[in-house]
């Protein structure tokens, strides 16, 4: 592929680069307009980290399905149903009294679109990606989570195939709840690793 | 290949800045990049790896400043211009009649 051309002036605003692409791709039967919206209404409106937190419930709630989510994320995922692109090899890391994980994708934005969604900015910003490997404690201190130093702090690093899943820890006070309560407990950020699930006050 | 996507590790960037209630797409710009880009990967049979692959070969400094979906409009444009399914000035045409159409 030839190296980028060096500009004189900038170029065209993302806005009217897309509309132009769309426009011309249509014309070529190679994108269907109605498939456009339907794919953005899938993950805009029907595919996000409700998916993650109702995984998450089902673990803490049932062992035998948190032995079978940790022995094989894919194929337990699976079994609620949350598979399809972006979520083909998922692997869910176990936070305990001893260890805390955290996911990044240091080289692009990686992450588990069919049980979490899309992700956020920060999630695929520079900040995040350089730093998170380098100084976790810090960036974790940044989201409000004070990892004791006696807990390991794990930076899982998605690579091109493998998709993270953060299973956070139960809180306490939580006996005999539902699946339902259990699962609304479960923040977006507490399946990345940058949050901590908590009993609102 | 080490290029400017390889951030592990890089000295510099600052705090993590987040946005409260961020919703999924910003502009409808964002919206219709995720969902032709993914469709144009499926019929062109463009492969993942290959777009990451343009997107690393963005030029540094506009990787860092642009909006991450830009990225996205970036690296389907080189690769559907390499594949031949699109030319520059065919791209070139269709915004300038965009923009003299939504002037008006």
């Amino acid at each position: 592929m030839d190296k980028p051309p060096s500009r004189t002036e900038p170029p065209s605003s993302p806005a009217l680069r897309i509309k132009a692409l769309e426009s011309l791709l249509v014309e070529k039967g190679l994108v269907d307009p109605a498939a456009v919206g339907e794919l953005i209404d899938i993950f805009e409106k029907r595919v996000g980290p409700r998916n993650g937190a109702k995984v998450v419930a089902k673990a803490w709630a049932d062992p035998s399905y948190r032995q079978r989510l940790l022995a094989d994320g894919s194929k337990a995922i699976a079994e609620l149903g949350f598979t399809g692109i972006q979520g083909e090899d998922m692997v869910v890391l176990e936070n305990t009294p001893k260890v805390h994980n955290v996911v990044v994708c240091t080289l692009c934005s990686c992450y588990p679109w069919p049980t979490m969604g899309l992700p956020p900015n920060w999630y695929k910003a520079a900040p995040y990606r350089s730093r998170i490997v380098i100084e976790p404690r810090k960036v974790l201190a940044e989201f409000g989570i004070d990892v004791a130093p006696d807990v390991e702090v794990r930076v899982w690093d998605s690579n091109a195939e493998i998709r993270y899943m953060v299973l956070p820890q139960r809180p306490a006070g939580t006996d005999g709840w539902n699946e339902e309560k259990l699962a609304a407990l479960v923040t977006r950020d507490s399946m990345i690793g940058t949050d901590i699930p908590k009993l609102k006050a | 290949m080490n290029s400017i996507h390889d951030l592990g590790g890089m000295h510099g960037f600052g705090p993590v800045l987040r946005e409260k209630d961020e919703p999924v797409f910003h502009a409808d710009w964002e919206r219709r990049t995720f969902s032709v880009v993914n469709l144009a990967m499926g019929a062109a049979q463009i492969h993942v790896d290959e777009i990451r692959h343009a997107i690393e070969k963005m030029p540094p400094a506009e990787y860092l400043v642009s909006p991450y979906y830009e990225h996205w409009i970036y690296g389907m444009e080189a690769l559907l211009m390499a594949k031949g399914l699109v030319t520059r000035e065919e791209l070139d045409r269709r915004i300038a009649e965009i923009a003299k159409r939504e002037a008006k």
